[in-house]
């Protein structure tokens, strides 16, 4: 076991190598630099400054010298400087990781287990009214872009009926403290949660639905009624656990594409978390904040595949971990 | 025999009613049948019969409301279970009447262990505490015979053998002595040797409990071996029954003739005086071993023998057996001497050329010469393409015109015994014997020089299965085809086979004309082999007077 985790971290290192010098020699591609993004917001400067600045944050070397660099000082998980906030980038990124992972833990909790309750539900009582009614209310979600999702619950929930907060992850002159804190957070999360989880949640119910048809179907279900269970019993000790695989192996991969999918929610939603942060450092082209946040994203993918490597071995006893 | 005491099951006119746009109204038409305590019934049939259909009824396990039972009785110990609740059927089932299914691979739940699985049984019906449970099961483990009773509790069922996991089922369909045990196809999936013994255990235990057993099979051999009374079913009517002794020697209805007379005997052919003959196809020492995988960066596998120095001759217009148990690398040799798969060493010379040493283009030109014919007729056609299309694809991949092709195409189906109107068809129109028919006219377009069969019968009914091998045997004297036939089944091997091999774990234990082996097998192994075939001592009445 310690062995296998050891071997699995051996292999994430060329992995997150890999990805980091992609994602520089990718960003390199782009027109202009943080020296370009810093002049322009000044209005403009003389060429002799822009110069020095760019020799300041050696920008004026060739791309792989930069690359090496950058390398060497990551292998130290030195990350640098943002140029745009003045602070160690890593102190940046803490600052707003709390925020993307609540986000997203939540999310993706609630559309696991919702999505899975409803998959199930509808399997039960395939090509019923209610089956119809679960598929079609998913096809709906499926079908719905999160950012569109985003702008009408807010003009539904916010602007006309004034129940939930516009943005932001607390009311800035609120100060509350304790159980009213968590409230007031939770109350800020409601919208940004409900639109992030709802097309996950219609990936996890057709999944789910399928899955339980194909597993209701299989042979030792029919051993199990032969031997004089009832449907609960047949439902929660021989189908559920059968069918769950194919889910969770689902929820590994969209961790990370749930990351992708924070950016726009964060924005619209003006969530002080990794996706904004993400968005801003690349309008001002903040090239060791972009890189940070990258860094960080793989190395939080990795780790939550990691985990769900384990937990299919805990679930399906045919897996065993070498 | 005990038709003195009351019977444990009575079955009146059970007529069980199918979808509408099915092939019949009726999967069963009238079944009667009755269950003594300590008598085996069993229920023969080829597939769509009917036969599983009925086992479901008693149980009441019919996937309703599609399929129903639409009229007659089925008394179990004077109660009527047609009347019953589903609730009440929950108390009967498992507890009074227990089934014991075909495939053990998949009948047992993969993530609980054994132990959870009998325990579930117990738990249901038992009403003991845990640690008597335990108890109990362990008991029924070891009447089941499994070595190591206390880990195999323990276990998962993929960490267990397919007989031991059909022993396990066994084990939990008879741990609370039920009164009636139906089991359906119990043997099919499992290797000879294992089969022997399972139907021996079934057969121990049942006398031991007195309990009725209804046995649903579709092999003569085994109705031999087991059997008390015999039912014959086809499409869904019952055709004939009575004492086994009596069906079995002595078959009234045609049908039952029929199918008795499609078994293959084990009467091989005499040794026709091959060594002769050119040799079309050699193989010299070959070798196979799935490689051990992984390493520093991936997770371990053991490395597996398959196939270990092995060398045979086929001679011009001979039929040369390979025969084996699951894992003796029997396939593994079809696909080394066909290059489907590459062989670690060896050769093996078609014609005096070494396929083995061929280039890839050379291996193209030589692969005219040795074609096969595959287990499954269902998935080894491609679904999308018209019969004549997949007869005449080689001869045009070879370069032949398209159109010669086709036009030949249309003869070999004549010469398979289909009608030239099956060319523009496809695949799924076709019953399972037409299609392995389609198989084999395939792999004759090529007019190769070796025919490779990997137990190209196995999937087929018995009737088909006699069918096919006769049209095998046809073809082989006509055109004077040399065989390599791949098969687990002896009596198909005695049939067709002038010379055999009997391979064990990737080796060759034994060698020689198929009816020398059969008459006085040497090896132990062998020796084995021949007495767990089911119903050997049974000579089949009716012998096919155009038998091959």
């Amino acid at each position: 076991m310690l062995i296998y985790a050891l071997r699995r971290l051996l292999q994430a290192i060329p992995v997150i190598i890999l990805i980091m010098i992609g994602t520089f020699l990718l960003l390199k591609l782009t027109p202009g630099d943080t020296v370009d993004a810093l002049v322009g917001d000044m209005g403009g400067a003389d060429a002799d400054f822009i110069a020095r600045m760019r020799a300041e944050y050696g920008l004026d070397q060739p791309v792989w010298v930069q690359l090496w660099r950058y390398m060497v000082k990551l292998a130290t998980f030195d990350m640098g400087q943002s140029f745009v906030y003045e602070q160690p980038v890593a102190t940046v990124l803490m600052d707003r990781l709390g925020t993307t992972l609540l986000l997203m833990a939540t999310s993706l909790s609630l559309a696991f287990s919702i999505g899975i309750t409803l998959g199930a539900f509808a399997a039960r009582r395939a090509y019923s009214l209610t089956d119809n009614l679960i598929s079609t209310l998913g096809l709906v979600f499926y079908a719905t872009p999160s950012f569109f999702l985003s702008l009408m619950m807010m003009l539904l929930f916010s602007v006309k009926l004034g129940w939930l907060p516009v943005g932001g992850i607390k009311t800035i002159a609120g100060f509350y403290t304790g159980w009213d804190h968590v409230v007031d957070v939770a109350r800020h999360l409601i919208m940004p949660t409900a639109a992030l989880s709802l097309i996950y949640l219609s990936f996890y119910l057709r999944l789910m639905r399928s899955s339980v048809i194909q597993v209701a179907d299989q042979d030792f279900v029919r051993t199990a009624r032969a031997k004089g269970a009832g449907e609960t019993r047949l439902m929660v000790h021989h189908i559920m656990r059968n069918a769950l695989l194919p889910a969770v192996t689902l929820f590994g991969l969209q961790f990370s594409t749930l990351l992708g999918g924070s950016v726009v929610v964060e924005t619209i939603f003006t969530l002080p978390g990794l996706g904004q942060l993400a968005y801003q450092s690349v309008i001002q082209r903040d090239m060791n904040t972009l890189m940070g946040i990258i860094f960080l994203c793989s190395i939080i993918v990795i780790l939550v595949n990691f985990l769900t490597d384990l937990l299919y071995a805990r679930l399906d006893s045919r897996i065993e971990l070498s | 025999m005990t038709a003195d005491t009351a019977p444990i099951l009575t079955v009146r006119d059970l007529r069980i009613a199918l979808p509408e746009g099915a092939d019949r109204p009726f999967a069963l038409q009238g079944l009667d049948l009755t269950v003594h305590p300590g008598e085996i019934v069993c229920m023969v049939g080829e597939s769509g019969s009917g036969k599983s259909l009925s086992a479901g009824a008693i149980m009441r396990l019919l996937p309703e409301p599609h399929v129903h039972v639409a009229g007659g009785k089925i008394i179990f110990e004077g109660e009527d279970l047609l009347a019953k609740t589903e609730a009440e059927m929950r108390k009967v089932r498992g507890n009074r009447i227990s089934m014991i299914f075909q495939e053990p691979m998949t009948a047992l739940n993969p993530q609980k262990t054994v132990g959870w699985q009998i325990d579930e049984v117990l738990k249901l019906h038992m009403g003991a505490k845990r640690k008597e449970r335990q108890a109990h099961a362990l008991e029924m483990l070891k009447r089941v015979h499994i070595p190591d009773p206390e880990s195999a509790y323990n276990a998962y069922p993929h960490q267990i053998s397919g007989g031991q996991r059909q022993r396990v089922m066994i084990a939990m369909a008879l741990s609370l002595s039920p009164k009636l045990v139906i089991a359906d196809e119990p043997t099919t999936a499992l290797d000879v040797t294992t089969q022997l013994q399972i139907l021996k255990l079934i057969r121990d235990l049942q006398k031991e409990d007195g309990a009725g057993v209804l046995f649903i099979t579709h092999d003569f051999g085994v109705v031999a071996e087991i059997a008390d009374h015999v039912i014959v079913l086809r499409q869904g009517e019952v055709v004939e029954q009575g004492p086994a002794d009596q069906v079995l020697n002595d078959p009234k209805h045609p049908y039952t003739q029929a199918l008795i007379a499609s078994v293959p005997d084990l009467l091989p052919p005499p040794p026709k005086p091959v060594t002769t003959l050119p040799v079309v196809l050699k193989g010299t020492g070959l070798r196979k071993t799935f490689a051990a995988r992984g390493g520093l960066l991936t997770g371990k596998r053991k490395a597996v023998v398959a196939v270990k120095d092995l060398s045979f001759e086929l001679h011009q217009g001979e039929t040369l057996g390979v025969v084996g148990e699951s894992g003796s690398g029997k396939t593994t040799v079809s696909r080394l001497v066909t290059r489907l798969l590459d062989a670690d060493a060896g050769a093996v010379e078609v014609d005096g050329t070494d396929l083995l040493a061929c280039t890839p283009r050379e291996l193209r030109g030589m692969r005219k010469h040795i074609q096969m014919v595959f287990q499954d007729p269902m998935a080894s056609l491609n679904p999308r393409k018209r019969v004549v299309d997949i007869i005449a694809q080689g001869p045009i991949v070879h370069g032949e015109d398209p159109d010669k092709a086709r036009a030949r195409a249309r003869d070999l189906l004549e010469l398979v015994e289909l009608s030239p109107a099956a060319a523009n068809r496809f695949p799924h129109e076709f019953s399972g014997g037409q299609r392995q028919r389609i198989g084999i006219a395939r792999a004759l377009a090529m007019e190769p020089k070796v025919i490779v069969a990997d137990e190209p019968v196995s999937a087929l009914d018995v009737s088909v299965q006699a069918q096919v091998l006769k049209l095998l045997a046809d073809l082989r004297d006509r055109m004077n085809l040399s065989l390599l036939f791949v098969t687990h089944d002896l009596r198909v091997a005695a049939q067709l086979c002038d010379r055999i091999i009997v391979m064990q774990k990737g080796e060759v234990v034994e060698a020689g004309f198929t009816a020398e082996v059969f008459a006085n097998p040497q090896h132990p192994y062998t020796q084995n082999l021949l007495a767990s075939i089911p119903g050997r001592t049974w000579t089949p009445p009716y012998r096919k007077t155009d038998a091959a």
